[in-house]
């Protein structure tokens, strides 16, 4: 029977040869990973069930990077916890400050999740290693602490959406431009229970980064999972970083998908998500004059080296417009590390940039950067709902990287080509 | 099970930032989460609901983050069930997780309408207009969950086995 690459995945990790759109299955997963807001929540259901051990502290990871370095009193107890349990149960990927990243950033960075796992966490944008050719997808505190104890999840077998993506994409449009024209076009709904399939001759002209970014969006048009297929950057991105053996699987030529989109990357322009929701899309000739009081790089969607070096090309030799914050967070710390030897540091803080230590932070308005009522922040998270970086009547606008720079240097939104 | 409760509705794409915002989730004390239930949306939820309303909402309920703290929230508030005509997917399985009730369907439900909600059949009525709906059964393997009063306890019974 056909099958799309999700259902392959899903298949072979429920002992069977085929599943189909709607089977309910019972999974082995590969990965079972928890942060410091959702784990606590896991961690007491574990306890009450009174299972007493987890089934594998290898496949278990925990990452402390919500409201890490803690940012309060019950933010420190919360981790307590978390810490206290990784100790107690042998859990081997426990990453505190110091050595922790922003999870969906840092579990690649480290080969933890390889082509062809089934990895599961308690975070909607754990949807990300479908760039690596694995399923991944987000999943509740409840699931998490049944994994923890059984090494198993239930799951519905999506049917998928085929993104054909032809063309490449032209100077300052990255992942974060696709998936934003992505979800403008098909809604914050559209993909709603279904896996987003990418394909065509476009993949090859993304980076593993852009995919990890398009990957990490699909929850916000309310897939499943985003799955990419395996290619030779995929395995040389795998090989790199110490991942075990990819197991590669691809969609059958006959498979069956609930409709097909087809995307030319060439045709593509800047985007920006207004207010307040991430489906709400405009490119800049729909947008006037909207100034802003933030800018904030980084996150699981674009806290990547590639990210900053965007944001250094725009911010070298320019300063931040009088007036606007521009705050940048490198999403793990050999993020961190690379940046400042390679000289970004110095271009961001000679342009009045602060540079913040691996946190979630600001993104879902933890801290590092909250806003006050009417203020405006251009961002390059994932979210830009109402109340979602802080006072309700504050505003989130999404946008890449280079956006973002090039909208601190001008005080407004603005793209690098309306630079000087 | 039969549950009745007065409809307190919501429009489309209702986000779980807006159901509990991130600001509150420092703790995982049900009731702490409760007392912030809807507060970014809807400051008088809690002065308008009483034991057993029931949330009607559009499309998407429950978008964005996996924050369980959200069905949680709406749960200890006192909220029986939520009615709504989709639901974004880990709000549907958390929900289904921790056992409370949520309900597809597209019936037409006016704030304050008197609802009574007929689980086991799936029967939805709206007391004050009434009309009468039917809503599709939960496939069997969700059903066990539900039944066994969510998942922890359906694990514990072998649901995995």
């Amino acid at each position: 029977m056909s099958m799309t690459m999700t259902q392959k995945i899903l298949a072979a990790h429920c002992g069977t040869d085929s599943v189909r759109a709607g089977d309910m299955i019972v999974a082995d997963c590969d990965l079972v990973l928890g942060n410091d807001i959702t784990a606590p929540v896991a961690v007491n259901e574990f306890e009450k069930c009174g299972c007493g051990r987890v089934f594998d502290g290898g496949k278990i990871a925990l990452v402390m990077d919500h409201f890490t370095p803690n940012k309060d009193i019950m933010a420190a107890e919360q981790v307590k916890k978390v810490r206290d349990f990784a100790t107690d149960m042998k859990v081997k990927n426990y990453f505190d400050v110091g050595e922790m990243g922003v999870e969906h950033a840092l579990l690649p960075e480290r080969g933890m999740v390889t082509a062809g796992d089934l990895v599961i966490g308690a975070d909607s944008h754990t949807c990300t290693y479908g760039a690596l050719g694995a399923f991944s997808t987000g999943v509740g505190s409840t699931d998490m602490a049944a994994a923890m104890a059984s090494g198993k999840v239930w799951l519905r077998v999506p049917e998928a959406i085929s993104a054909v993506l032809t063309g490449k994409p032209g100077p300052y449009v990255s992942g974060k431009d696709v998936i934003l024209h992505l979800i403008k076009q098909i809604g914050v709904d559209g993909a709603l229970y279904q896996s987003l399939e990418f394909s065509g001759d476009g993949v090859a002209a993304l980076t593993v980064d852009d995919r990890l970014c398009i990957c990490n969006m699909a929850i916000e048009a309310g897939g499943k999972n985003g799955i990419f297929p395996v290619d030779e950057q995929t395995l040389a991105y795998l090989k790199e970083h110490g991942a075990k053996e990819p197991k590669v699987y691809s969609a059958d030529a006959d498979a069956k998908y609930a409709r097909t989109i087809t995307m030319d990357l060439s045709k593509l322009k800047p985007i920006v998500a207004f207010p307040h929701l991430p489906e709400n899309g405009r490119t800049f000739d729909e947008i006037g004059e909207v100034k802003i009081d933030q800018a904030v790089i980084g996150s699981c969607t674009n806290g990547r080296l590639s990210d900053l070096r965007d944001a250094a090309k725009v911010f070298k030799g320019r300063k931040v417009a009088k007036g606007v914050r521009a705050i940048i967070i490198p999403a793990t710390q050999k993020i961190w590390m690379d940046a400042m030897h390679e000289g970004l540091f110095d271009i961001f803080v000679e342009a009045g940039c602060a540079v913040s230590t691996p946190t979630c932070g600001p993104c879902l308005g933890g801290h590092m950067g909250i806003l006050a009522r009417g203020e405006r922040c251009v961002a390059t998270t994932n979210r830009n709902f109402v109340g979602r970086m802080g006072d309700t009547q504050s505003e989130v606008y999404l946008s890449s990287a280079a956006v973002a720079a090039a909208s601190a240097v001008m005080g407004k939104l603005a793209a690098p080509d309306m630079l000087d | 099970m039969e549950l009745k409760g007065k409809a307190i509705c919501y429009g489309d794409n209702i986000d779980t930032d807006v159901i509990i915002p991130a600001r509150y989730l420092t703790t995982s004390d049900p009731a702490e989460l409760a007392r912030h239930c809807m507060e970014d949306i809807d400051p008088d939820f809690h002065s308008k609901i009483e034991t057993g309303d029931i949330i009607a909402a559009g499309s998407n309920f429950g978008c964005g983050s996996s924050r369980e703290h959200a069905p949680l929230a709406i749960k200890t508030a006192g909220i029986s069930c939520v009615i709504a005509k989709s639901f974004a997917r880990i709000f549907y399985r958390n929900a289904v997780n921790i056992g409370l009730p949520i309900i597809v369907s597209d019936a037409e439900i006016r704030e304050g309408d008197k609802l009574s909600v007929d689980l086991k059949n799936g029967i939805l009525v709206n007391e004050t207009t009434g009309e009468k709906a039917n809503f599709p059964a939960f496939p069997a393997f969700l059903q066990g969950i539900i039944e066994a009063g969510g998942l922890m306890k359906a694990m514990a019974g072998g649901v995995f086995r």
